[in-house]
């Protein structure tokens, strides 16, 4: 049977088959096999066994290695899935499970290992790191292979007893969608030998066959116990070919411990694992034609090194080797798989020994395509080849670089087309729903793969789907397609999307203009680029076509019958009944009318689909690609703007910075221009309330309070109003301003805007209104507002919403969903504290939309001080901040006892003045005169002749209060990091903790974690999630000196801007868990802060201060939200996570929400008791 | 013991008290309550076809919205089989009801497109309902559209019913059209079996604290019976062969009297159980059990009708008369 499917689902489907137990942790790009582990067993779906595997999920992937070890020793067959960091944290086990003899597979989607960086691409480092484990490795190189090599490895860890680690590249074969032949269940039962189930279940831990494994061992055994274990290593090779017959006996499919592809008689061949073997084999076909001698060896099982199926796969004649490793070992003599192959040949090599050189590839999903395999055997043929290199990228420092074929295209049998869109308009899922119509063709074969930015709100997507006769070995993006769709018109603007045409393609685009009017309004480098390559344009106006049908947006099915239509892959009446049943296979379980509108819309695109009368000359001047404001600085005209443009792979070595360091202040340079709609703000009405600036997730909507003569060179168009409140001089102007470029159109700050016209009440002081009708004023407006003086901090409150939001935040315009609830609180942080504030961020979704480049949100004031923020992993962050706090007291330790020492130089006065004051983080005059004060040191220092007037310089910043924050999502504090969040809030130290809870791993697509509620539908919760959510405030609580506050900033602003303050003054550990709504919860987003108030209203989300102190009789816990005054449905049945729940089983659902309503009642009652508790905190003074 | 039985839609009822769509006819616990307190049918909440809709996409747009925006989450939500969307609900406890009630099933259906009200039609009575009810529920703000195009609109959509399933159509009617009697005929010219007289509308309310439109339903006060049991009276003799039902404002078994006196086949309760549970029921017939008995009825029968406008003395109070009693029995405030 043949289907389409991607590398994840073919291998998990595989595993999920032949095991009892799935221990699970989601990890970017292996968490589909997970989830779909998951999914399938709470459908019931049965091993090959017939029983229905158990899926678990742990708090961490050391927690899914620790639960696969103990079922192994019970003698269950058990797997996992992970990649990257997470196979890091496995390694303990991994040693154990292996020293044990215990037949296990993980199956890796490899993906890059942190270093001066995070990716979530694929390449070996995290595989290589596991190397020394004793675990057998085997790299699948397709999806097929994924699949084949999955049942391999599980066939064969039952036969050798050494465990399996399978891996193949992560997205690249892990997300890419490809035509396989499935195999069956009885292709699994052939391979698997029941009596090595059998043999290993046995040997499973019983009180009835008592043994002890897990030994300490002395000097005197543990070595010959180590070599005991040899006798398997040496049959693995042998077991796994032995596989590799079977299932060639099965399927036709015969694959070797290495696979030789090329001339027999080569004279240059390439080693490499992995799918740019597709790449290669591509060029080798192609150079063959052309009479060149060249070949590839393709290593399938790595560990155990196969060193004599190697030697006999390569041809006698081979003269020059180039070994690819997608990895990079620093400092070492060369790459391991080139030091594998250098040594086999070494040992083993019969006849003159081959020159072997060794190259790096494709280190986080860079690219790899034919050019690059050309430019290796390229480099092969030269009189003196590069030991080392690196292939695709520009390499000006070390010059390794070696440079790509120019114009190298093997001949393709496929059609190729590329689709461009944007995250929200369906165009990835229309292109997988296509792939899945041509790829059930008999004739046909399909890929598809996905290319996405990294930005969560307006992020633009590439489709690459290619379809042809044969199957697809094209493991590489296309870049000269037969068919290019732009499916957003506006991204005709800031993309260079032709560049990807080939000469005659036909380019389709939706069009809010028609076929006669659109070439107007092509920017001036698209008309040539369509006249250049006598291109075949047709036009559909989509999101008409959308709308009228009523599906508001989602363009995907008017899109897919014009891609039918335009490609002529088959008949027309067969593609839309094909479209159509999909449509009602996939979308038939979210009702009749989806399907009947998706239908209509199928029904309607072909009517509105036009092709362009193309005139002949070119008639705008405009360059398609992003253009960068005059104003920005030079890092980002060289670097950042590169990127922005989609341009990074053209950066050279040299312009990287080389530990990973990048400014701030980065995201006001995107200026992406996102929103249809941008909320335009009535002075008139306006009550000061500050509510709007306070939500805004992306600061986009700005308060400032300025001196009325700051208005003189004002625009006639800026608007401003008298400040309501007497804490500014009389005759202080406010205004509020959007920044329209950078507003995503979310318009929550209308949602919570209370004032309201007097005449009309739908009329507030801000409201939506098209852009296309005040983007070009309110940037003028913007402009001139960036101008106006910052308030005087020291002359507003910071402890109301009005004062706070009239401070300058230094974190703007992040890439976070519109709408995102997490980024306000960031936001106002910052506003109180980020001049003074470093940040230890956990990975996920704070970490990616604060960190992920080109740019970031986390920004500068005028005096250059800003956040100076830093993420080490998802596991440590607490750990990591805590480390920043006794750095920075060291630090000030340090400068105390120079300035102590060199009091007489620099002045008594000052010196006892600096160390004497040691103001608290929320007193800013205090702080602003120590930094004077310190200022004032330095230029004492300056003439000193002294190395310690150098040190005490280095250190002098120290003496100003410093803010550590630790900012993480759920996940990582009530999970994988819980018990290093924990032993932080221990440890006294002065650190403050913001959980930004929403209550699922939504970074990595919704996951369930300890956070999530009793009731909620999450990935690894499809059923709901059965128990309760961890109570991580009342935990903290225990300690009786933490800072503990729970809050919600859409449901009490004020308890949040104080909850803040309160949490960082304090002296000591201070947690915040900030309710934080998500795209994740199915909400509309639009009015995901006054939702917050039914959160709260409902009890589901009590807001509460447990502020410790030291006072006998202190009442230290107050609650902030009144007595539940709404039923817990109430506030339920608005979010789609529950309301699922009722729709898929819905007697579970009213009764988990029964119990759920039971825990928010006895909860209540429980933080009722707790405000008449009375607690002291124990000081040293006692 | 009186004979309580009455016929409406062709379907015999134990008692003429039927349940009329509420919360607590949407759930087999209540409906089994009812059934058990002596009401002869029920009718399930009504299908919203417009309800139906908005669910669906709503779960559609959640799910599609954020689905395939970044690459480490393609999607937000697991795949969840959604079996029990608001179709398979109702469907769901229509069958349950079917099977679990002896007392006519009777589904009630607003639709929002012409294909709906057949389809949810059909899908009913192939569930089993012993009627169908469409709940003509529809607020008419466009001032384009006239009176005979409204009009004509229902009676296409009634014939269509009619003539798509095999099971008796009763139409639930609004009080406002113009001429009530002229369109009643109409309705059951084209093939409706019975008239339920009068649907009540969600209003919209004001809120003064937030300035927010807040749709709400007041349960019926007794008072509000007397506009069904007017129109009832007159459609009596008008519309012999046809059932009829009263409903709104029947909160007593002096209240299911009077619309038998006034000439319904059946009375419909909502607000009374609602606010007194499925118990209330068996205090109304055996109130009306012995109203009958103390005054000699030997069936309802009997009593069906017999105030309706062609058998009272004074025919036409139900048309003029009561206006001017109010008047003479106007007392100024002392």
């Amino acid at each position: 049977m043949w289907a389409c499917v991607d590398g994840n689902e073919a291998a998990a489907r595989v595993a999920h088959a032949l095991s009892d137990v799935c221990a699970i942790y989601p990890i970017t790009p292996a968490s589909p096999m997970g989830e779909l582990a998951d999914a399938w067993s709470a459908a019931g779906r049965t091993n090959i066994w017939g029983q229905v595997p158990t899926v678990v999920q742990l708090q961490s992937e050391g927690g899914a290695a620790g639960a696969l070890h103990g079922a192994l020793q019970k003698g269950a067959l058990a797997t996992t899935f992970t990649a990257s960091q997470g196979l890091l944290l496995m390694l303990p086990n991994m040693f154990k499970i292996a020293g044990e003899l215990s037949p296990a597979v993980i199956h890796v989607a490899a993906r890059t290992v942190a270093t001066h960086a995070l990716s979530i691409f694929g390449d070996h480092s995290d595989v290589m790191a596991a190397r020394s484990t004793g675990w057998a490795m085997l790299c699948a190189s397709s999806v097929q292979e994924a699949q084949d090599f999955a049942l391999v490895s599980h066939a064969t860890t039952l036969q050798s007893r050494v465990p399996f680690l399978h891996f193949f590249d992560g997205f690249r074969t892990s997300h890419e969608i490809d035509k396989i032949d499935v195999l069956s269940d009885d292709d699994l039962r052939a391979l698997i030998d029941p009596e090595q189930v059998l043999d290993h279940r046995l040997r499973g831990m019983s009180p009835e066959r008592p043994v002890l494994r897990g030994t300490a061992q002395n000097p005197d055994v543990f070595f010959q116990a180590r070599e005991s274990a040899n006798p398997f290593y040496d049959a693995v090779a042998q077991h796994t070919q032995h596989a590799f017959d079977a299932l060639a006996d099965r399927t036709g499919r015969q694959y070797r411990l290495v696979d030789y592809v090329g001339e027999p008689d080569a004279e240059r061949a390439i080693v490499v694992m992995g799918s740019a073997s597709g790449a290669i084999r591509e060029t080798i076909d192609e150079l063959g034609k052309r009479g060149e001698k060249v070949g590839v060896a393709i290593i399938r099982l790595y560990r155990p090194f196969p060193t004599q199926a190697l030697i006999e796969a390569l041809p006698r004649t081979v003269q020059r080797i180039a070994v690819l490793d997608r990895t990079k070992e620093p400092g070492a003599p060369a790459e391991p798989l080139h030091l594998d192959v250098a040594l086999a040949l070494q040992e083993h090599w019969n006849g003159p020994m081959p020159l072997v050189i060794g190259g790096r590839y494709g280190l986080a999903s860079k690219e790899f395509t034919p050019a690059h395999a050309a430019a290796i055997f390229a480099e092969l043929a030269a009189d003196q080849p590069k030991p080392r290199f690196t292939v695709g990228i520009v390499d000006d420092v070390t010059r390794l670089s070696i440079p790509p074929v120019a114009d190298f295209r093997p001949k393709q049998r496929t059609t190729q087309c590329v689709f461009y869109g944007l995250g929200s308009d369906g165009t990835v899922g229309a292109n997988k729903a296509s792939i899945k119509i041509l790829g059930a063709q008999p004739d046909l074969f399909a890929q598809g793969y996905f290319v996405y930015d990294s930005k969560k709100s307006g992020s633009v997507t590439v489709s690459h789907l290619r379809f042809g006769p044969d199957p697809i070995t094209s493991t590489y993006l296309i870049d000269q397609a037969d068919f290019v769709a732009c499916h957003q018109f506006t991204l005709l603007h800031r993309m260079d999307i032709l560049s990807s045409a080939r000469h005659g393609a036909t380019f389709l685009v939706n069009s809010p203009h028609s076929a006669e009017d659109m070439w107007g309004h092509l920017p001036g480098s698209v008309q040539q680029q369509i006249l250049d390559k006598e291109l075949q344009v047709y036009v559909i106006d989509a999101a008409s076509v959308a709308k009228e049908v009523g599906l508001r947006g989602l363009i995907n099915t008017v899109m897919q019958p014009c891609f039918f239509a335009l490609v002529d892959v088959m008949d027309a009446e067969a593609a839309v009944r094909l479209m159509k049943e999909h449509v009602t296979k996939t979308h038939g379980r979210r009702g009749q009318h989806v399907v009947e509108r998706n239908h209509a819309a199928i029904d309607s695109a072909l009517a509105a689909l036009h092709k362009m009368v193309v005139p002949s000359s070119v008639t705008n001047t405009e360059t398609a690609g992003f253009h960068l404001p005059d104003a920005a600085p030079d890092f980002v005209r060289r670097v950042t703007a590169k990127m922005l443009a989609g341009e990074g792979d053209l950066l050279p070595v040299s312009a990287l910075p080389v530990d990973g360091t990048f400014p701030t202040d980065t995201a006001k340079w995107e200026k992406r221009a996102l929103a249809d709609e941008l909320p335009i703000w009535d002075a008139d009405i306006c009550i000061d309330c500050g509510k709007c600036a306070l939500v805004c997730p992306h600061a986009a909507i700005r308060m400032k309070a300025y001196p009325e003569e700051a208005l003189t060179d004002a625009p006639p168009t800026f608007p401003s109003k008298p400040y309501g409140g007497k804490d500014l001089p009389a005759g202080t102007r406010l205004t509020i301003q959007v920044a329209p470029d950078d507003c995503t159109g979310c318009s929550i700050c209308v949602d919570v805007c209370p004032a309201r016209s007097k005449t009309e009440v739908r009329h507030k002081s801000i409201n939506m209104e098209p852009a296309s009708q005040h983007r070009d004023t309110e940037r003028v407006n913007y402009d001139f507002f960036l101008t106006l003086p910052e308030v005087d901090r020291s002359a507003v409150r910071h402890d109301t919403v009005k004062g706070s939001q009239l401070l300058q935040p230094l974190f703007e315009f992040s890439g976070a969903c519109a709408g995102c609830g997490e980024t306000p609180y960031l936001k106002l942080l910052t506003q109180q504290f980020g001049d003074r504030m470093i940040v230890a961020n956990a990975t996920g979704c704070s970490s990616i939309f604060g960190g992920n480049l080109p740019t970031t949100p986390w920004s500068v004031n005028a005096q250059g001080r800003g956040p100076a923020w830093n993420n080490s992993l998802f596991e440590d962050n607490a750990e990591f901040g805590l480390g920043m706090r006794l750095g920075a007291d060291a630090q000030a330790s340090e400068a105390r006892a120079l300035v102590r020492e060199l009091a007489a130089e620099i002045g008594e006065d000052l010196a006892s003045d600096l160390l004497t004051t040691q103001p608290s983080i929320d007193d800013e005059p205090a702080i602003t005169e120590q930094r004077t004060r310190v200022e004032r040191l330095r230029e004492r220092l300056a003439p000193i002749n002294d190395p310690r007037a150098r040190s005490l310089e280095a250190v002098a910043e120290a003496l100003v209060p410093l803010a550590v924050w630790i900012v993480g999502g759920d996940g990582w504090a009530y999970d994988i990091g819980f018990g290093g969040l924990d032993h932080v809030l221990s440890s006294g130290a002065n650190v403050n903790v913001i959980v930004l809870d929403t209550e699922v791993y939504s970074n990595t697509g919704g996951q369930a974690s300890k956070a999530t509620p009793r009731g909620a539908a999450a990935k690894f919760a499809s059923s709901g999630k059965a128990t309760k959510k961890k109570d991580l405030g009342l935990l903290a609580q225990a300690y009786g000196d933490v800072y503990v506050a729970q809050i919600a900033i859409g449901a009490n602003e004020t308890q949040t801007v104080r909850a803040l303050l309160e949490a960082a003054a304090y002296d000591g550990p201070s947690l915040v868990i900030a309710y934080s709504t998500c795209i994740a919860h199915g909400i509309d987003m639009a009015t995901s802060m006054t939702h917050q108030k039914a959160a709260v209203a409902s009890g589901y989300w009590p807001l509460y201060r447990f502020h410790p102190s030291p006072e006998t009789g202190a009442h230290p816990f107050h609650l902030d939200s009144k007595k539940p005054t709404i039923p817990l449905h109430e506030f339920e049945q608005h979010e789609t996570r529950y309301a699922a729940l009722y729709r898929t089983e819905p007697e579970r659902a009213a009764a988990l929400e029964a119990q759920a309503q039971a825990d928010i009642d006895e909860r209540w009652n429980y933080y009722d008791q707790l405000a008449g508790v009375e607690r002291t905190v124990v000081t040293e003074e006692q | 013991m009186v004979d309580i039985t009455t016929q409406y839609l062709g379907l015999t009822l134990r008692t003429p008290i039927i349940a009329s769509p509420s919360p607590r006819t949407g759930n087999i616990a209540d409906l089994v309550a009812l059934e058990q307190a002596g009401v002869g049918a029920v009718v399930l909440p009504s299908l919203f076809e417009e309800e139906l809709e908005a669910e669906s996409l709503t779960l559609y747009e959640r799910h599609e919205r954020g689905a395939f925006t970044n690459p480490e989450a393609t999607e937000y939500f697991p795949d969840l089989p959604y079996s029990h969307l608001g179709l398979d609900r109702h469907m769901t406890l229509l069958r349950d009801a079917v099977q679990e009630l002896a007392v006519p099933v009777i589904g009630s259906i607003n639709g929002r497109t012409p294909g709906g009200w057949v389809e949810y039609a059909q899908t009913m009575a192939d569930a089993g309902a012993a009627a169908v009810e469409l709940n003509m529920y529809d607020v008419v703000a466009d001032p384009s559209r006239t009176a005979d195009d409204v009009e004509a609109e229902y009676i296409t959509l009634v014939t269509e019913v009619v003539d798509a399933v095999d099971v008796p159509v009763s139409v639930k009617l609004s009080p406002y059209f113009t001429s009530i009697a002229n369109f009643a005929r109409h309705v059951v010219d084209a093939g409706a079996q019975g008239l339920v007289l009068f649907n009540r509308f969600y209003q919209p309310d004001l809120d003064l604290q937030t300035l927010d439109i807040t749709p709400r339903l007041e349960l019926s006060h007794p008072s509000e019976m007397r506009l069904p049991l007017r129109w009832i009276a007159i459609l009596r003799p008008q519309l012999p062969h046809t059932s009829l039902a009263l409903t709104s404002g029947v909160h007593s078994a002096q209240d299911v009297l009077k619309a038998l006196l006034a000439g319904s086949d059946a009375v419909m309760t909502t607000a009374a159980v609602l606010n007194h549970g499925p118990g209330i029921v068996r205090t109304m017939v055996d109130d009306m059990q012995a109203w009958l008995t103390d005054k000699e009825y030997v069936s309802v029968r009997q009593l069906q009708g017999s105030m309706a406008q062609h058998a009272t003395s004074d025919p036409g109070a139900y048309e003029r008369a009561q206006y001017q009693q109010v008047l003479a029995s106007w007392r100024p405030v002392s």
